[in-house]
């Protein structure tokens, strides 16, 4: 049995009268790529933002990396931090800075020492990796949505981290930057040899890249396998969860 | 009557919760601008880009308010002191005026309407777009960096511009002077300066000072608590001029009366 890297236990969150997470069970293993399967507004991006201490829990417990994050201090947390890359819906690339400002941006922060020729080749290096070097002095407002999506996963590369959180990798972009998006995050996984969250609503995206699948209903997880295996359940919820006759992969 | 009356108590209820919620999360967050300012790390290379961004990049403004303020002040001050016979008196009168209040109230509400909205609206826009978070999660303080900057940068930078706004008044205020009392520049600034105190230059940096950390402390809060979306961007830059504007209103006043206080001494 492989080692946990991310342990979840009965875990609540409320916002005012509105429950999200209502008593959510999850193991993340080293090594894996776990698609979350949810609608919108199903608490899956407030799941992977309670694993890096953006939000709090109300109950239960999230240990990453053999951490309680809750329990964490600001310097703990930010150790914490550092090796988790968090890939965001929007990309949040900072809009002030270049492309190659925007990747030095953790790596001056956080790396004592860096040397000017270690800083340039690191941040050519990821720039390689996901295929966009040419962008290297652009502005983000010059980049397409797959390549801001790109950039926003070379910047958190930049580290090294141990686990990736996606948060809807694929949303918004056209079936062609879907599929390279998709082919990425495995690249990702087996280059970096990190272990992933991928959250979605794109069956697309949770069959290519999911190891194992997790669908998130009505506030826990009501399903949790493999894509064919959660797909094949007898729950009338999963299968209106879309009409997968439709999926053709 | 007395049927809508336990309505109108809620709601009056719910504004005046509202209205002190707001001004202990305000208090708040000045709080944590004293905690966080003192201890590293520094953002020093963000602190001089606002530094460039707010006061270099007010200039073409600042100067040519500061400029028609000093003429049109000039000009119409004149005919007032004419009648008296007391035209001499105006490089007097005009550097009192816009040393001890025109300068540094025109130079603030002008910086409030230009810097205090752009300082909502860019981090407000970070707000919404996850740039914060973004921020957070790579273990960077988005406070220190963002707030503490820029807070710092229009702090400094308000009173140097107030300064500028100070002389390019004064010229202006010459080139009439000199166009219609035949003043000389040196006899000019001889009469300028004679008219000023050290408490009036003292008291009017220190204002500007106060009037700098409002401006940049209330953009950035109102920044800091948009909501999400593209309207609440749109809001948190309007709430931040309106905002600062009444504050330096009200702090004017303040340090009119603690002046006054000191000048009676």
């Amino acid at each position: 049995m492989r080692d946990k890297v991310v342990e979840i236990r009965n875990l609540t969150k409320s916002f005012g009268e509105l429950d999200v997470l209502m008593g959510v069970d999850l193991d993340l293993y080293n090594g894996e790529n776990l698609a979350v399967l949810g609608k919108s507004g199903s608490g899956k991006s407030v799941l992977i933002k309670i694993m890096v201490g953006l939000l709090s829990q109300d109950e239960g417990s999230c240990r990453v990396l053999g951490k309680e994050v809750v329990d964490l201090n600001a310097k703990q947390l930010n150790a914490l931090r550092l090796k988790i890359g968090f890939s965001f819906q929007a990309s949040a690339l900072y809009d002030s800075m270049t492309v190659k400002e925007n990747l030095e941006f953790p790596l001056v922060r956080n790396v004592k020492g860096v040397t000017a020729p270690e800083k340039k080749r690191l941040v050519e290096e990821v720039l390689d990796g996901v295929g966009l070097l040419k962008t290297l002095n652009q502005m983000p407002s010059e980049l397409s949505g797959g390549q801001r999506k790109r950039i926003g996963i070379a910047r958190t590369l930049i580290l090294k981290p141990e686990i990736m959180l996606y948060d809807e990798p694929t949303a918004g972009l056209d079936p062609i930057t879907c599929v390279e998006i998709n082919n990425l995050i495995n690249q990702v996984n087996q280059e970096y040899r990190t272990s992933s969250i991928i959250i979605t609503h794109d069956l697309t995206c949770a069959k290519t890249t999911g190891d194992r699948v997790a669908i998130l209903l009505d506030g826990k997880f009501s399903a949790q396998g493999k894509f064919e295996d959660v797909f094949s359940l007898p729950d009338e919820r999963i299968k209106s969860f879309y009409d997968y006759n439709f999926i053709n992969i | 009557m007395s049927e809508k009356s336990p309505k109108g108590s809620y709601f009056l209820g719910k504004r005046l919760n509202k209205f002190f919620s707001g001004l202990e999360s305000a208090y708040r967050f000045v709080l944590k601008f004293f905690k966080e300012v003192w201890f590293p790390p520094y953002e020093f290379r963000e602190f001089i880009r606002q530094c460039y961004q707010i006061g270099y990049n007010s200039l073409p403004l600042i100067s040519l308010t500061g400029f028609i303020v000093g003429i049109v002040f000039t000009n119409q001050s004149r005919p007032s002191l004419t009648e008296f016979g007391a035209a001499s008196w105006l490089p007097a009168l005009i550097s009192i005026a816009v040393v001890r209040a025109m300068g540094p109230l025109v130079t603030a509400l002008i910086a409030a309407g230009k810097v205090g909205s752009s300082i909502g609206a860019e981090i407000g826009s970070m707000k919404v777009t996850e740039q914060i978070d973004a921020m957070e999660v790579s273990a960077t303080n988005p406070f220190k960096f963002l707030v503490v900057s820029r807070v710092l940068a229009s702090t400094l930078m308000i009173p140097v511009l107030v300064m500028y706004t100070d002389f390019v008044a004064l010229m202006g205020s010459f080139l009439s002077v000199n166009k219609n009392e035949l003043v000389s520049l040196s006899t000019f600034f001889v009469q300028v300066f004679d008219a000023l105190t050290f408490l009036d230059i003292i008291s009017s940096l220190l204002k500007s000072l106060v009037f700098g950390f409002t401006i940049g402390i209330v953009g950035c809060y109102k920044g800091y608590n948009s909501t999400k979306g593209t309207e609440g961007v749109g809001k948190a830059a309007n709430a931040a001029v309106v905002m600062a504007m009444f504050l330096i209103f009200i702090e004017e006043l303040l340090s009119l009366q603690i002046t006054n206080y000191f000048r009676q001494m």
